[in-house]
């Protein structure tokens, strides 16, 4: 049985490892930061986040400084998915994101049916903007306007 | 005196200091608890006769056509900016004063902290012989240390009585605006004590008999730029209260006290009963998530706001321990209350948007906070710019909770990284063109991108963080009551896009000036323009850091005159880079400036921003990859640089299979270039933060918190925070050109004795 964590990361419960969802390649014991099975990179946050405008006319340009601001990649180190992209200072120290009661987590388990693939939920908030659109179109012009 | 007292002499001693209480500020009593009431007496009796659930769910309706009737009314009559756009609620609240309902398309933050005044007023007045609370009385209320989001909303407060009995109370709020304070428009950054926010009502009693009093309407008049304003709309909230009244009045004559009573209740304890529910289906354990926030709007200071939360059974805990301290002369702070007001919007914006719209969703929520930090702050601290960290609360629910709900076989709603959580608007002030004084902020607050999906991009400039029933409004309106002129609007700002899988949505250029106006400026409010704001989620990126431009020193009415081709199209990126307008200062500045005048024809521009992607670039199908560019939203180089597709620029035809080589490629490249965690780790972490960065908050230890106060790093133990306090940055300005005048003036002293 595997429970689906993130995009990327899945927890096989029967050898209580985390796993990518993408290759299979056990990175490290769920009861571990996954972190620690991962390969880490230092991104320039410019590389990302480009200057949009010159950058020997202006020092703001749309880009974060990197010396405020750095990007850790971690990657799968099986197939290089991007798991987690996470925004730090310089130097601080990763953050422990997941961690979660294995023990709990499979009993949990015990008597749910295991989900291979996400559900996909619908977009409540969104729906309520367009019907406030739809609603507002109306009672402006008199007429109505295609759903948006 | 003597240590052992009576209980006797202990009542009386309790007693006197009751009655000679010397100042009713804000209560830690009530403003600490943002659990619901337990049941009344009376309500107790109501459910163990019980309810019939057919006639709650038809209560309940007729509730919410009340609300949303008198909703209606203040958005179509209220005169603020803000009522016109949506940024008002109706609420009915039990006799207790707990939040049970509010208008399907109000803002919930604004009555998830009006429960505090009302609980206010049933405390101190009720029984007070000078106030006293009856029938066709109504209550106001501004200062959010009683409970509110910010200074600038309004309530009126209105007790229902039936038969003698009160059985409910009433409200409604709006996002006012002006207030008096040292900065038009209600929202001063500039404050550097609470005595520069402007009015500060605590609740008191500004209705009687059903009409305003006038002595009061006067006073409050007298204390605002904007007393047209002022008196407008508490007319208006009180007509919509009165409405909701009668309605409500309506529904207890058809189905009695009980009915009503007892659906408020049932309402409440159903939706913490389902809350609880949801938290138990979450795997237990604790996800934890950090945001940084660049700026106080005065000067670039790094803070950091720490979220841990823990689900164990069907507790959910928030622990926002190690957050930046607070500021003793900045007004970024914000209260706890008005805190949790705005991780409830949060929660019913971003999580679970199908539940009730009332208070009780967090009643299950436990949240722990060091005291005097920036989410906690003390009543003294200046708080008029608390939107920054309240917009945070808005959205700090999205990392963790994603990674806390995916297991859930049952998803109640989208997955969605954060939305962007900027209060990107021009807030203005002056005179107007018809000679009015005014101050207040444009609707474009209200255009935030949204997050990227699990299943799709986010929405363009979709809605506030704070309610996604708000509209961005409309400039022509604007224009019409104001000198400002939009050059530039609601252009999407090309290739600032959260990347990933799925893009986030995008926010939209505001290019504006003034004309016909003998004084007239703005300010803007914002953080992230050195640290991205809106956070991706699974792999995808955050926004990136957005700053306001400026072109002085013209009259772009006299150029257009002149030439008027002189500006193609009022495009920042263009403007900035080609600088079309001769004789313009071209400038580009953060994002927070406290208010400053605007000659007639100076351009400014800012930017709403995009939410976070979602998921690894490499992901992202090529076909919206074109799409992208065929919408004109990124540039090539973007397309070939962030998401790796090989394709003809001017078919737009993608080579699948170069792409397919390209991505493997990159993806070893990722492989090589990366170093294992625990290797990483060593050669990265620092053991406090950079010498050069204003830190503000914990580093790797929770329970030690760093500050840089009169511009001295400092460390302090989290149970002991001190407010930071700020030097002024123009004398640090000041002493910066005079070091640097005086080694000038050295230099040129050693230069003409070189030359004799």
């Amino acid at each position: 049985m595997r429970v689906l964590i993130t995009e990327y990361l899945r927890i096989n419960l029967d050898t209580e490892m985390w796993e990518c969802r993408r290759c299979g390649h056990e990175h490290i014991s769920a009861r571990e930061n996954y972190k620690r099975g991962m390969l880490v990179y230092d991104r320039d946050p410019t590389e990302i986040h480009k200057p949009l405008l010159d950058t020997k006319l202006y020092e703001r340009t749309y880009s974060p400084d990197p010396k405020w601001c750095r990007i850790l990649e971690y990657y799968c180190p099986q197939c290089g998915t991007m798991v987690e992209a996470e925004y730090l200072p310089p130097g601080h120290p990763p953050l422990y994101d997941i961690e979660l009661d294995i023990g709990a987590l499979k009993l949990q388990w015990k008597d749910r049916e295991e989900v291979k693939e996400p559900v996909i939920g619908p977009d409540l908030a969104l729906e309520k903007v367009k019907n406030n659109r739809a609603l507002h179109a109306g009672h402006e012009h008199g007429h109505k306007h295609g759903q948006q | 005196m003597h240590d052992k007292i009576s209980a006797e002499e202990q009542a009386l001693l309790d007693k006197f200091l009751a009655d000679n209480q010397l100042f009713l500020g804000p209560d830690p009593e009530i403003m600490r608890n943002h659990a619901t009431t337990p049941r009344s007496k009376a309500e107790d009796e109501i459910l163990k006769k019980g309810l019939d659930p057919h006639q709650v769910h038809r209560v309940r309706g007729l509730i919410n056509a009340a609300l949303s009737e008198a909703f209606t009314m203040v958005n179509q009559m209220g005169a603020a900016p803000g009522a016109k756009w949506g940024d008002l609620v109706t609420g009915i609240y039990t006799a207790q004063g707990d939040l049970t309902m509010i208008a399907p398309h109000g803002i919930i933050a604004f009555a998830a902290c009006c429960f505090y005044p009302i609980r206010f007023i049933i405390k101190n007045w009720v029984n007070d012989p000078t106030v006293g609370v009856k029938d066709g009385d109504g209550f106001i209320h501004n200062d959010a240390r009683y409970g509110g989001i910010h200074n600038t909303d309004q309530s009126m407060m209105m007790p229902l009585y039936y038969k003698g009995e009160l059985v409910c109370w009433l409200s409604s709020t709006i996002h006012e605006g002006e207030n008096g304070a040292c900065e038009p428009g209600g929202m001063p950054a500039a404050a550097e004590s609470k005595y520069d926010e402007g009015i500060k009502m605590s609740p008191f009693k500004v209705v009687e008999n059903f009409q305003l009093k006038r002595d009061l309407v006067t006073f409050l008049q007298n204390s605002v730029r904007d007393p047209g304003l002022q008196l407008e709309d508490m007319k208006v909230k009180l007509h919509a209260v009165m409405r909701l009244r009668e309605r409500i009045i309506a529904i207890l004559d058809q189905f009695g006290r009980d009915a009503l009573m007892g659906t408020l209740r049932v309402h409440l304890e159903d939706t913490e009963a389902e809350m609880r529910r949801r938290i138990r289906e979450m795997p237990d354990g604790t996800t934890r998530v950090l945001q940084f926030m660049d700026s106080t709007l005065r000067e670039n200071a790094l803070q950091k706001i720490s979220l841990a939360i823990t689900v164990k059974d069907d507790r959910l805990i928030m622990d926002f321990r190690g957050t930046a301290p607070q500021f003793l002369n900045r007004s970024v702070n914000t209260n706890i209350a008005s805190f949790k007001a705005s991780l409830c919007t949060g929660l019913l914006q971003n999580i679970w948007p199908d539940l009730p719209h009332t208070m009780a969703v967090m009643s299950p929520i436990e949240i722990i906070t060091d005291r005097n930090s920036i989410v906690d702050a003390e009543g003294e601290m200046p708080q008029s710019m608390s939107l920054m960290p309240l917009f945070k609360g808005c959205v700090v629910w999205t990392i963790p909770m994603n990674k806390l709900n995916y297991s859930v076989p049952h998803r109640y709603s989208a997955v969605i990284a954060s939305q962007y959580d900027q209060a990107a608007t021009f807030i203005y002030g002056g005179l107007t063109q018809h000679g009015d004084v005014t101050g207040n902020f444009c609707a474009d607050i209200n255009g935030n991108g949204q997050g990227a999906r699990s299943h799709a991009d986010g929405e363009h400039s979709v809605s506030p963080v704070f309610g996604f029933m708000c509209d961005s409004g409309e400039h022509e309106i604007n224009e019409e009551d104001t000198p400002i002129i939009r050059l530039g609007a609601q252009r999407l700002a090309k290739d600032r896009i959260g990347w990933g899988k799925y893009r986030a949505g995008m926010g939209y250029e505001q290019v504006a000036t003034a004309r016909g106006s003998g004084m007239w400026g703005f300010m803007t409010g914002c953080e992230g323009s050195k640290f991205p704001s809106a956070q991706g989620l699974f792999g995808g990126y955050s926004c990136p850091s957005y700053q306001l431009m400026k072109i002085k020193g013209i009259n772009i009415f006299e150029e257009l005159k002149k030439n008027p081709k002189v500006v193609e199209v009022f495009d920042i990126v263009e403007l900035m880079n080609k600088r079309p307008i001769p004789g313009g200062k071209y400038s580009s500045h953060d994002m927070g400036m406290t208010f400053e005048l605007c000659n007639e024809g100076e351009i400014y521009m800012i930017c709403q921003g995009s939410g976070g992607g979602y998921g690894d670039v490499l992901e992202r199908d090529p076909a919206l990859v074109m799409k992208d560019l065929a919408e004109d939203l990124m540039s090539h180089e973007n397309a070939r640089d962030i998401y790796k597709v090989v394709y003809d620029e001017k078919t737009l035809v993608v080579d699948e299979e170069a792409t397919k080589k390209l991505r493997d490629d990159y993806r070893k490249e990722r492989i090589r270039r990366g170093k294992p965690f625990d290797q990483f780790c060593t050669e990265w972490v620092t053991p406090e933060p950079p010498a050069h960065i204003p830190y503000f908050g914990s580093w790797d230890n929770p329970r030690e918190i760093y500050a840089t106060t009169m511009g001295q790093r400092v460390k302090m133990s989290a149970d002991q925070l001190q407010g930071a306090f700020m030097l002024n940055p123009k004398d640090l300005r000041i002493m910066q050109l005079e070091s640097e005048v005086e080694r000038l003036q050295v230099e040129l002293g050693a230069h003409r004795n070189a030359e004799r």
